[in-house]
């Protein structure tokens, strides 16, 4: 069957260098002396560590839970010992430590009793939460959670399409699984199928794969599935999941939009693999297939447990040794690794071993001549001498016109440029500082937001306090004998009363967000005034503005003014439990007195 | 070195930190073996065929022009490199200079005195290229600027071309500043002597008669010249093929001469030259191709290359028929390169993923 | 001569409407000079630079009152924007009002806080809860690194930890562009 293919802009073709890693199968890399898994290794929140250094652990036993949704499990990639949890240096080009679980193997690879599921009688929720704790991602190289990508849309014709393009020069890892676990493959694209509600699933194949295209075609045939394999011309970057969807449907995917509301969704083949051990046998992921080639005698395809050093890996394989760099990913978007020990880690689809005769350096940068060779190949679109040159000048809010963001680092731009700028370098760099600076604008915001409250309600309780006396004043004189006895014992119980509200408040406001201002109205300024008061004098006027301040709110509410009625509710609600707390803390107070 | 390592020895925690100046570049590791001294040389090679068809209808003496425009270009980019302290190997490598020198050279007269080519050279390399910052910041095209400047100073040398088959020995002789009183030897461009021709005639003479008459005309444009164009748009293709220029610039201005002079000569074809006159007349081959498409000073969005060489040939068409200049190629390509900036700005093409936008 | 001077008239009144009219229409409310200054200001709200907070400095900068090299959370680049945005001089940090330090964060150390309530009174961001005789801790987010809650701690529970990167907050940094010599960009 032909299908139309579209095209997308730009794109150049590289040396593709995959031959040499294709030769011989997938062989599982032996056990390191130990493993270092990283407890961040995906896109979202850090996993908290569930064992401790000393602990013995199961293969396949959850390290890390996920924090929150948008986050996925870590788990033991082998049974053994722990020997640390400690931070321990990244598989990133910062060479800066996090949080890892570092395991010492006992070679028995003893697993956790697996518990496969039946997908089909689970609940959409129940699958994503199996995913999410078998620490499936994207293993693409985004290393996105794939169950956050697994929805479906109500109202709109899905389509699935599996990514086996793998357009980066070197790589062969998904080729070398779409060769050997073709059907495996598939069982997982059922599983992402029957979640996305998908009609029509495509697996999107660069033409320089054939053996993999033929596998898949029967695997599909095997199945019974009705999956198509679309061959796709080989140009870099076809693989890019907007580029590959593009390519099989014609729908752009604008940045910053979910490719759902479009209706379609891509993964990596080797995520559908993932999602198969994970449904249908019960395995978290733990390993994957990892290609080692570049500056070794015997360039292959492993399937290595998380947390192996890569110089293990570079070691089996043969590391010559002029090598000088340890590069994760291809030559053309790869990371450079701070040492070659980092662990491999589930973003890790390739360990490239360069040398200097390898991966010259770039010959001297020169001046942007502004010749549009990067405008040619950039496959988004964008104009990338214009940002290169807002980028260099620090004119961050142009380059963002420019639409910096929509840049996907692909580095064709820097591969063709005859001037030998290091153009990703720019927009990465960019990037980085438009994300720090709007973190500090945020911080910066929230916190004038906070000082001018508290300057705004120090100025108001100033008010309140004088108003207090002259009202105090004027009564005082009218019945001064009346009042000077009984007044003390209210004084007493208000002082107790807002001394336990603001401890109240004060343990019960929640920290992460910014005081409401009811709830700030009372706490801190309370306590302030309360702690000091040892003076009855000074306590019988404090006491007394404190009621007064009370009365006052209770009659005209400053800032409750047109709410909804939800929120009067909530209001309502609060104000019931703290009238509550502060019984509770009065009568505690008292039982503590006498 | 420092950055090498052998895989057993490096005990793990060993290098915390890349050396951030370590030598080692970040991705991409690979590149495409491209460079501005290729560009620039693809460049000086397309010039190539039209040197040599220049040579032959006019003489050698233009050889003697590139030699001494060749040296000064040299000589002012080391100078100015220096005095900027600037590394001078890579930039003097990079060619540059030489193709502004060249360019200089085949839009001048052939038997220009030395020194004004040589002062022409200089004046596009010290002051238009490199007092805004040397290659890739010049706003203005350096060869048409220093064009222009000179055909507004020495207005009378800079219209004094050789008639066909003038022998190297007098050329030469004029080049080193010889007495210019032969009208035997020197004569107009066909521009030139079709303008002074049409303005004498009063409208008594049709362009028709004109072309017929002059011994400056070939077949469709100035004789020689046509052939010369010819070239011009070999090399041209060339760049084309070998993807230095895109097809927008030579495709746009061209259309536009097309379109403008067609249509004056539809209006009146009596007073105004036919449209394949003014395409192989004067420089309107190199500038499609060599001139029009420098990329630093040039537009650089596909739609920008359109308006800038469509409005480059408009203003062309528009001061060779009504203008005070034979020809007004360095003058439209210097108004255009004004207003680069805001054709830029105002074309940025959609990116992907908003093109419904 | 009469038309002449109805047209000038005429002119007068129809500029002056639509001077009247965008004077209303454009009309600025508050002081945006002062808004931008404090936009720059970092919002420590320290007071080193011998304002009550980072308004009431940039009030007194838009107003020329104060210099604009008093604070040294905003550190030499706050300056210089500073100094961009008012056209004026570049000059460094006045030493008297303190030194750029890295980012910090204070830390209650919790087993020593005696909840006396005095850090959270001078704290200007309200970024730390705690009630009498109870324990107090900053919420490390909030906190500015003003040091403002450092002097009042009578058991000297709190100090300052910079805030260090993390793979999050970690930046690519500028390329390094080999072709310039530093020389003139020194000299300039």
């Amino acid at each position: 069957m032909m299908r139309e293919l579209f095209n997308f802009h730009g794109g150049v073709k590289p040396e593709t260098n995959k031959a040499q890693s294709t030769r011989e199968p997938i062989v599982v890399a032996p056990l390191p002396p130990h493993l270092v898994v990283p407890l961040h290794q995906s896109i979202g929140g850090t996993p908290h560590p569930l064992v401790q250094a000393g602990e013995r652990v199961l293969k396949g036993q959850r390290i890390g839970a996920a924090d929150g949704n948008v986050s996925a499990a870590v788990h033991a990639p082998t049974s053994g010992k722990i020997v640390a949890v400690e931070p321990r240096v990244m598989a990133h080009t910062s060479g800066l430590a996090m949080l890892s679980v570092v395991i010492e193997p006992d070679g028995e690879e003893a697993w956790m009793p697996l518990y496969p599921s039946n997908y089909r009688s689970m609940q959409p929720d129940e699958i994503r939460d199996t995913l999410r704790d078998a620490g499936v991602v994207g293993l693409g190289g985004a290393v996105f959670p794939s169950h956050l990508k697994l929805k479906g849309a109500r109202d709109k014709r899905m389509t699935l399409i599996l990514n086996g393009a793998e357009c980066e020069p070197y790589i062969t890892c998904d080729d070398m699984l779409m060769r050997e676990r073709a059907q495996d493959i598939l069982r997982g694209a059922q599983i992402m199928r029957h979640m996305l509600g998908a009609q029509d699933v495509l697996i999107g194949i660069e033409d320089n794969k054939p053996e993999a295209a033929q596998a898949m075609r029967e695997a599909a045939r095997a199945l019974g599935e009705r999956m198509d394999v679309v061959v796709v011309p080989t140009r870099y970057p076809a693989g890019g999941a907007k580029q590959l969807i593009r390519v099989l449907t014609g729908i752009e995917v604008p940045h910053g939009s979910r490719s759902t509301d479009y209706g379609v969704q891509c993964f990596n083949v080797g995520t559908a693999y993932a999602i198969h051990e994970t449904l249908n046998l019960g395995r978290p992921l733990i390993s994957r297939i990892v290609t080692v080639s570049g500056n070794v005698e015997r360039p292959r395809n492993y399937e290595v447990l998380f947390g192996t050093p890569m110089s293990h890996l570079v070691k089996l394989a043969g590391g010559r040794p002029d090598t000088d760099r340890t590069i994760m990913g291809g030559p053309m978007m790869g990371y450079l690794m701070p040492n070659p020990d980092v662990p491999v880690v589930k973003a890790t689809n390739c360990v490239i071993a360069g040398s200097r005769a390898m991966f010259p350096p770039p010959p001297p940068e020169m001046p942007c001549i502004r010749c549009t060779a990067c405008v040619d190949v950039c496959p988004a679109d964008l104009q990338p001498h214009e940002m290169y040159w807002f980028a260099r000048a620090k004119n961050f809010g142009k380059a963002q016109e420019y639409h910096l963001f929509d840049c996907i680092e692909c580095g064709c731009c820097a591969y063709v440029c005859p001037s030998h700028i290091p153009l990703v370098d720019y927009y990465r760099f960019a990037k980085t500082e438009i994300w720090a600076r709007e973190r500090d604008k945020a911080a910066a915001d929230s916190a004038r937001e906070r000082f001018e409250f508290r300057t705004f309600r120090e100025e108001r309780e100033k008010e309140e306090k004088a108003a207090k006396l002259a009202a105090k004043t004027a009564a005082g004189r009218q019945t001064a004998e009346k009042k000077a006895v009984p007044a003390a014992a209210p004084a007493g119980d208000a002082l107790q009363a807002a001394a336990a509200a603001a401890q109240a408040e004060g343990t019960v406001a929640t920290p992460s967000a910014p005081p409401q201002p009811a709830t700030a109205d009372l706490s801190a300024p309370v306590a302030a005034e309360t702690a000091p008061a040892a003076d009855p004098k000074k306590a019988l006027i404090e006491a007394a503005i404190e009621r007064a301040r009370k009365q006052r709110e209770a009659v005209s509410p400053k800032n409750t003014d047109n709410l909804s009625d939800a929120k009067r509710a909530e209001i309502a609600e609060i104000e019931a439990r703290r009238a509550k707390i502060r019984e509770m803390a009065k009568t505690h107070d008292e039982d503590g007195a006498s | 070195m420092p950055g090498s390592h052998t895989l057993a020895t490096v005990a793990p925690r060993a290098v915390m930190r890349r050396p951030w100046k370590s030598d080692l570049n970040n991705s991409p590791y690979v590149r495409k073996p491209a460079s501005v001294q290729s560009v620039m040389l693809r460049v000086l090679l397309a010039l190539v065929p039209g040197i040599a068809a220049y040579v032959w209808y006019f003489g050698a003496g233009i050889l003697v022009n590139l030699a001494i425009a060749s040296a000064a270009a040299l000589a002012g980019e080391a100078a100015m490199l220096h005095a900027r302290g600037r590394p001078m190997g890579i930039f003097l490598a990079d060619l540059s200079a030489i193709v502004t020198a060249w360019l200089i050279v085949l839009t001048f007269p052939p038997i220009v005195p030395w020194w004004i080519t040589a002062g022409a050279t200089l004046f596009a390399i010290v002051i238009v290229k490199q007092l805004y910052g040397g290659l890739g910041q010049n706003p203005f095209n350096p060869a048409m600027a220093a064009y222009a400047i000179t055909i507004v100073a020495f207005p009378a040398l800079m219209s004094q071309w050789p008639h066909a088959g003038v022998d190297f020995a007098s050329q030469l002789d004029l080049i080193l500043g010889g007495e210019r009183t032969l009208d035997a030897i020197t004569g107009a461009t066909p521009l030139d002597a079709l303008r002074t021709a049409m303005h004498s005639a009063a409208g008594t003479q049709t362009v028709a008669q004109v072309l017929a008459g002059g011994t400056a005309f070939g077949l469709f444009g100035g004789r020689g010249w046509e052939w010369i164009a010819v070239a011009y748009l070999l090399g041209g293709l060339y760049l084309w093929q070998q993807r230095i220029i895109s097809w927008h610039m030579p495709a746009a201005f061209i259309s536009g001469i097309v379109v403008v002079a067609g249509l004056l000569h539809l209006i009146n074809a009596d007073q105004f030259a036919a449209p394949i006159f003014h395409l192989l007349s004067g420089g309107t081959m190199l500038a499609a191709f060599f001139i029009v498409t420098d990329p630093v000073s040039g537009a650089t969005t596909p739609r920008g290359k359109l308006i800038f060489a469509a409005g480059a040939a408009l203003v062309t068409v528009v001061i060779r028929t009504f203008g005070a200049y034979p020809d007004g190629i360095a003058f439209a390509v210097l108004l255009m390169n004004i207003c680069v900036p805001l054709i830029d700005m105002k074309t940025q093409p959609p990116v992907f993923g908003h093109k419904d936008d | 001569m009469l038309s002449a001077l109805l047209i000038m008239a005429l002119g007068a009144v129809v500029l002056g409407a639509a001077l009247g009219w965008a004077s209303i229409k454009f009309k600025v409310e508050g002081d945006p000079l002062v808004d931008k200054v404090d936009a720059i200001l970092p919002q420590t709200q320290c007071g080193q630079c011998g304002f009550p907070g980072c308004r009431p400095y940039a009030t007194a900068i838009a107003k020329g009152e104060a210099d604009i090299n008093q604070c040294p959370p905003g550190g030499e680049e706050g300056i210089r924007k500073l100094a961009d945005l008012l056209g004026r001089e570049f000059k460094p940090l006045n030493a008297e009002h303190g030194v750029e330090k890295p980012k910090s964060v204070a830390i209650i150390d919790e087993a020593t806080c005696i909840g006396c309530t005095l850090c959270i009174q001078a704290c200007p961001v309200d970024a730390i809860v705690g009630a009498a005789k109870q324990m107090h801790t900053i919420v490390a987010p909030l906190c500015t690194g003003c040091e403002l809650c450092l002097p009042p701690c009578p058991v000297n529970c709190i100090t300052m930890q910079p805030i260090g990167e993390t793979v999050e907050t970690w930046k690519w940094k500028y390329p390094v562009i080999e072709i310039k010599p530093a020389e003139d960009k020194k000299a300039a």
